[in-house]
Parts: C-alpha cells; sequence; structure tokens
C-alpha cells in the first residue's frame, strides 16, 4: 500500500472514462510533445519507407507509392510513460498487417528505425492483427513533424515511446534487439496497463 | 522547502538507500489521497551527484495538480514516495567532456544546474555556456548561484522575454541564431548540446542549432509542455 500524502485530495477530472486510463496517467487535452533530439527535417521526394531484415525480398515505398495504399481512419487512446493519456485520438495511415500481406517471414521481432536515428523494438505479435499502422495523418490533417510527421509508427496499445517517431522502415528480425530507450532504462514492452515502464517494472 | 525564484520551490529529500544519480536525471514522485486516489508526475532532480541530499525544483503550475500540492501543501517533515533516478540519455558527467553548450527556458534550468553543479563539486574547469530564457527577471531560478558560475569559467548569459529591469544589460528578445552563435561555441568545437524548457522553445532552439551546423546527434532535448502538472 502506498503511504496517504497528507492533505492530497487531488484533482479528478470530471467526464472522463476511468476504466480508459491506466494506473498513473492522466488524462490531457492537448497533445504534449517528447522527442530525444532535434526534429528531422526529410521531405517527402527522398521519403521511402521499407521492410527489410529477415524476408525474402525487401521492399521499399516512396511516399506516394505509400499514401496511395489502401489507408485507414482509426480512433484510439494514447498513453506517454511521462504519464499522460489522450482519449480518442483520430489518425489515418496504413496498417502494418496491409505492409506484411505478402511478405514470407519466419521473423518474430521487429525494429522500427527513423529519421534522427532513433529505434524501437516490438514482438512481431503487437503489431499484427490490427493493432499497430504507419500514420501519416492526425485529426485529418497531414501529421506535424514535431509530433513525428511526415509518418510515424503507432502501436497505441503500448507506450507511446513505442510508437516511433520519423518512422522509415521496420526491419525484421528472428531475434529481440532492444532500441533506444530500452537500452537506456524503459522497459522492453510498455504495456502502460501494466505499468510497464522501466527496467525494475 | 525553500522558495526559489517567483513561482517555484526546491524540495530538498531525505532518501534512505538513494541508489545515487546522473546529472540531468529526473525522479516520479506519486502522491495518494485517503481514498486510494494518485497522481504521478515526474521531476529534475536539481542536485549534483555528489550533494549530500537529494533536491527537487518544482514549478508552480496555476492550473496544476501535483506541482499544486508540492508547492502549497507539502511541508518540512511530509514522507513523499519517489521513484528513481530515471532517464540514461539527458545525462552528463566530467567524464563525458566538453565543451559543454547548455540551453534552457524557464524551469528548463533544473537539469542544466544539476551538471553544473556536478562540475563545480568536481573541480572541472571544461568550456561551459549556459544560455537561459525567462520571462522576467524575477522567474529565474538559481539566480545568485548562477551569478557566482563565472569565477568558475561558466559563460552565463539570460535572455529576458517579458520585459527586462532597467540598467538591463542582457538580451530581451527571443532565441535567435544571432544570439547562438554569440554564445558559442561554434559547431566545429562539437560541443555537446543540452536543451531543455517548454516544447516550442526547445524545438525552435534546437532547429537553429541544426541550421547553425551542429551535428543532431550531439544535441539532446528535453520538451516539456504546460500540462506538466
Amino acid at each position: 500500500m502506498a503511504p496517504v500524502s497528507r492533505g492530497f485530495r487531488g484533482r479528478r477530472r470530471q467526464g472522463v472514462d476511468a476504466s480508459r486510463v491506466p494506473p498513473g496517467q492522466y488524462v490531457v487535452d492537448d497533445f504534449p510533445v517528447l522527442s530525444a533530439g532535434p526534429t528531422p527535417q526529410t521531405g517527402l521526394d527522398d521519403w521511402t519507407f521499407t521492410i527489410g531484415g529477415s524476408l525474402d525480398e525487401e521492399r521499399t515505398w516512396s511516399w506516394e507509392q505509400f499514401v496511395a495504399l489502401p489507408g485507414e481512419t482509426f480512433t484510439v487512446d494514447i498513453h506517454c510513460v511521462t504519464k499522460w493519456s489522450k482519449l480518442g485520438t483520430i489518425w489515418t495511415g496504413v496498417s502494418v498487417d496491409r505492409l506484411l500481406e505478402d511478405v514470407d517471414t519466419a521473423a518474430e521481432f521487429v525494429s522500427a528505425f527513423c529519421d534522427g536515428g532513433y529505434t524501437t523494438n516490438l514482438p512481431l505479435e503487437d503489431v499484427t492483427d490490427g493493432q499497430a499502422w504507419i500514420a501519416y495523418a492526425f485529426d485529418g490533417e497531414p501529421l506535424e513533424a514535431e509530433h513525428g510527421g511526415p509518418a510515424r509508427l503507432l502501436v497505441p496499445h503500448l507506450y507511446l515511446w513505442k510508437s516511433a517517431k520519423w518512422v522509415r522502415g521496420l526491419t525484421l528480425l528472428d531475434h529481440d534487439e532492444p532500441g533506444f530507450w530500452e537500452t537506456l532504462g524503459y522497459h522492453n514492452r510498455g504495456d502502460p496497463w501494466n505499468e510497464e515502464r522501466y527496467w525494475s517494472d | 522547502m525553500r522558495p526559489e525564484a517567483a513561482r517555484a520551490k526546491t524540495i530538498v529529500v531525505e532518501v534512505p538507500d538513494w541508489p545515487g544519480h546522473l546529472a540531468g536525471q529526473h525522479v516520479d514522485v506519486r502522491l495518494t489521497a485517503e481514498d486510494g486516489y494518485q497522481a504521478e508526475r515526474s521531476y529534475s532532480i536539481a542536485s549534483a551527484p555528489e550533494d549530500e541530499s537529494l533536491a527537487l525544483t518544482v514549478e508552480r503550475i496555476d492550473d496544476g495538480e501535483v506541482s499544486l500540492y508540492l508547492c502549497d501543501e507539502l511541508r518540512a517533515g511530509d514522507e513523499l514516495e519517489l521513484r528513481g533516478p530515471i532517464g540514461g540519455y539527458f545525462t552528463w558527467q566530467v567524464a563525458d567532456g566538453g565543451p559543454l553548450l547548455l540551453l534552457a527556458g524557464g524551469s528548463g534550468v533544473v537539469p542544466l544546474a544539476a551538471m553544473l553543479r556536478h562540475r563545480t563539486a568536481r573541480g572541472s574547469r571544461v568550456d561551459t555556456r549556459l544560455l537561459l530564457s525567462a520571462g522576467s527577471w524575477d522567474d529565474l531560478l538559481y539566480r545568485d548561484e548562477l551569478g557566482r558560475l563565472g569565477r568558475d569559467g561558466v559563460a552565463v548569459h539570460y535572455t529576458l522575454t517579458r520585459g527586462a529591469p532597467p540598467h538591463w544589460s542582457g538580451w530581451s528578445r527571443r532565441v535567435d541564431a544571432e544570439m547562438l552563435r554569440e554564445v558559442g561555441p561554434g559547431p566545429r568545437t562539437q560541443p555537446r548540446v543540452f536543451v531543455c524548457g517548454p516544447t516550442p522553445l526547445v524545438e525552435h532552439v534546437a532547429n537553429l542549432l541544426v541550421g547553425l551546423g551542429h551535428d543532431p546527434r550531439l544535441v539532446k532535448t528535453e520538451r516539456f509542455g504546460p500540462t506538466g502538472g
């Protein structure tokens, strides 16, 4: 049992469905920005998306080809390890299922790689079955650079550092390879409902 | 507890079995109400690893939750639930070398103060430049302490964006490329750069640095929004 903080009553938000807020999180209306370095500026002419690693043949899409893929608009709740959650966010993008559609692989893990050098690792089963997208629009508008545009990975059932900003591809791996924050003290999986924030969780 | 500038307080905490930390890391503070309701936020550590006690500086956010409790309600002797240290990226140790370029807006100076205190505690003379952007003179954290850093070879610069006192000799405008050039050191010396503050300032300053030719991989940022609570 946590000790009671003398005199703390808290400012519970009215009208928030508590069942949608994981332990230790609070709901925000704005969209905070967190990243470890400067925001990369990649022109759409230079942008490509690549599925590589352990598969028969690497696949690469240009920006034009990528946004011509069948997209989906979906509404999800997102949760950042720095404690804020944002409910009912609306995104448009291509599901990872679609990108892996005719890929033949025995891989069990993926590593997302990004402009700026950021990486994050995920089990393949966390990015398939309608659980992950490469999103290029937020709220019907092109995704802003500070929020990861032109495109970011979105894996809303895990803490948001797994939803790599400025994503440029996925590497399929037969072994797990901890990414940027995962080697700097953050949990390897990051399930907000189990409060998997740090190594010791 | 001690007041720190107009809207902030420094809280000194005695932590049994504190494992030690690196300058730049933060802790999570968790508050629990009598009915079990909890609120958690992260706060940068202000003290150097060499200091005897752990110190946090908390900016009071008017519509905040945890910061209001810490600034208005917490009293000496109260217990506080902490986790940490957290974060292994936005950190600096004397052994990492320099030059060191530290840029902060508002209470973004807190983790940078830990780096400066660490530098002083270890007697380091590494080339260090600090540029602080604040609304007004009264908002500047650690003003007296930073003022004394010149003796240790730290070049301290201020810019006040919402009005400067009479006879002000520092800058009074938004950070721009010219200001950064004057603060130095230039990209050729490959300084280790730390930028911390509200998101718009960090975005702006980090973009300016990359524009001036700094290697993005040497520019480490920590952003926080008004929703810091």
